[in-house]
Order: structure tokens, then C-alpha cells, then sequence
């Protein structure tokens, strides 16, 4: 089963990254973008077919080692 | 005085630490990722590095490296460790110290002399110092923009954990990486964990552009 931890930055923590591609596309003429923030995909192959039990343990990894909960929040996405 | 200094794979401070401890007397000693045990030393460095080539974030997975477990429970006896750069990074992501590293705010690696200021000397690794003093050490760090909730911060002001942070030469403040306060060093609730960004065992000489590393490299010595 494919999952994928998708992890950013918190609200209210300043994301250089985000603000330097923000700045590269409104100088490429998307002035309309207003805020953009990078983030990071972890994709995950777990050998099993209990939804479930994939999705919590992809959650236990995000806690312990995929996202760093003092600056980073994570979701959980169930891809195939 | 014993030192014992943790190499992981990707760390190349360790040998300018070594030296830098030599140069004061200490015996050091290298200790390798991969042991689980720790000898009878006075002081445990983590040096500065790209530990694990810095993936997925600085020290995240150094913290999963057998020697880890061993320094944490040397730190949890009231052992003392010194994390510098990315030992410091290291030290954060074991939660041996309350915060986390981000990214400079202007994205550049930065590596260059910075000034520094004395804020708290009531600890062993900056009992050599004032407050108030203003030190020339350099920094060498991608990932040096300290972040922490601000109720940890009071907490940590309270206890006196916050001990270094950037300045100019005047004392005047002065951030390089946009770290919350301009927080450049700090300590755990017990002082005997210590975390900086700069480089104190780069400053250990003045043909090599100054000296104000020793004072602190010194003050573990008993």
C-alpha cells in the first residue's frame, strides 16, 4: 500500500524557501500568486493491505521521525 | 580531563575538535556512531557536520545512531555535552535541548566571523566569561534560524538557557539567520547540555583570524 506523508513548515513559522519561490514567480509574471510555502512529500510503501493499520503506523513514523512536531505539521494521504 | 568526541558518518569537525581540546591539555578521544557504550568521559562533544548528509532535516537521523541512546543517558546522569552546529542541530532533534532548526532566512550558508554576546555565564561552559562580553567567533551553518514556542522561551529566560546570542562588534543586535531573538547558544534546564551554532574550535588561534574559542573550550576543564 502506497502512503504519503505530506509535512510543512507550521503556520506562523517563516518558510524562507516559500518566500524566495514566491518572489521567482511573481518576478516571471504570476503577480497574482500571494504566499506560497514548500513543503516535502514522503511516499511509502507499506507491505500490507489493512488501511488502517498502514495509515497508524504512517502516523507513529511521522511522530517519531518524518515531521518535526516543534516547527512542522503533517497529514497523512492514502495514495493506492 | 577526558573528551570524547562522536564522529558520525558525514561529520568534518571532528579532527578541528579534537585539536581544538588537545590544545588546552584534554585528552580526546574519537567515539564512532556506531557504539552503544560510553567510556568514563568528563565532557561528550557532538561536532559540527553534515551528519547523514543532513537529510530529511540536521540530526534527525543522527539522533537514531546507536551512540545516541549513550549520550542521552549520560546527559540524563547530569554528563556533560557540548553540541556544536550540527551536534547542536543533533542535540535539538533528541530533544536533549527545547527547539528546532530551520532554514537562514535569506537561504544562504553562511560562513563568516559574527560577533557575540555574553547573555547568561551561570553555566560551566561559559563560566570563563562576563555578561555582557562580546566575542568573535566563526559561524558556518545552512540551518542556524533557532525556532521555539514562545512559552519555552520565557521558561527558558527564567532558567537562564538562554546564554549567547548574535550581535555586532558594538553589542547592538545583529542577526545573520533570522533566529528567534538573535539566539546564537543555549543550555537545558540542568546546564549541563550546551548547543551553539559558532564555532568555537575555529577560534583557537589567532593566525587563524582569533582566540575566543578557548576561553569557552576551556571551561570544562576541571
Amino acid at each position: 500500500m502506497k502512503i504519503a506523508v505530506n509535512v510543512h513548515l507550521k503556520k506562523g513559522v517563516l518558510d524562507p524557501q516559500g518566500k524566495a519561490v514566491l518572489h521567482a514567480l511573481n518576478t516571471l509574471g504570476f503577480k497574482n500568486v500571494e504566499n506560497v510555502r514548500v513543503g516535502k512529500q514522503i511516499l511509502l510503501d507499506i507491505d500490507t493491505n489493512d488501511k488502517e493499520k498502514a495509515i497508524k503506523e504512517a502516523e507513529k513514523m511521522a511522530d517519531e521521525l518524518l515531521a518535526n512536531p516543534v516547527i512542522e505539521n503533517y497529514e497523512i494521504e492514502v495514495k493506492e | 580531563m577526558k573528551v570524547g568526541v562522536v564522529v558520525f558518518p558525514g561529520t568534518n569537525c571532528d579532527r578541528d575538535t579534537k585539536w581544538a581540546f588537545e590544545q588546552i591539555g584534554a585528552k580526546a578521544d574519537f567515539i564512532w556512531h556506531s557504539e552503544e557504550k560510553l567510556d568514563n568521559y568528563d565532557l561528550v562533544v557532538l561536532p559540527g557536520g553534515f551528519s547523514y548528509g543532513d537529510y530529511l532535516r540536521s540530526g534527525a537521523i543522527a539522533r537514531f545512531s546507536p551512540i545516541m541512546k549513550a549520550v542521552s543517558e549520560f546527559a540524563n546522569k547530569g554528563g556533560y555535552v557540548l553540541g556544536i552546529c550540527n551536534g547542536f542541530q543533533i542535540l535539538l532533534e533528541s530533544h536533549l535541548l527545547p527547539g528546532a532548526m530551520t532554514r537562514n532566512e535569506n537561504l544562504h550558508f553562511i560562513s563568516k566571523f559574527h560577533h557575540l554576546k555574553v547573555i547568561n555565564n551561570k553555566n560551566k561552559f561559559l563560566q570563563n566569561l562576563n555578561i555582557g562580553d562580546i566575542i568573535n567567533i566563526p559561524i558556518a551553518h545552512a540551518e542556524g534560524n533557532y525556532k521555539v514556542d514562545e512559552k519555552t522561551l520565557k521558561k527558558m529566560y527564567d532558567n537562564g538557557q538562554i546564554i549567547l546570542k548574535y550581535c555586532d562588534k558594538n553589542g547592538n543586535d545583529l542577526n545573520p539567520n533570522g533566529s528567534v531573538d538573535s539566539i546564537a547558544g543555549i543550555c537545558n534546564k540542568n546546564k549541563n547540555v550546551f548547543g551553539l551554532m559558532p564555532h568555537p574550535e575555529r577560534a583557537m588561534q589567532s593566525i587563524l583570524g582569533g582566540v575566543d574559542g578557548v576561553k569557552m573550550i576551556e571551561s570544562f576543564i576541571k
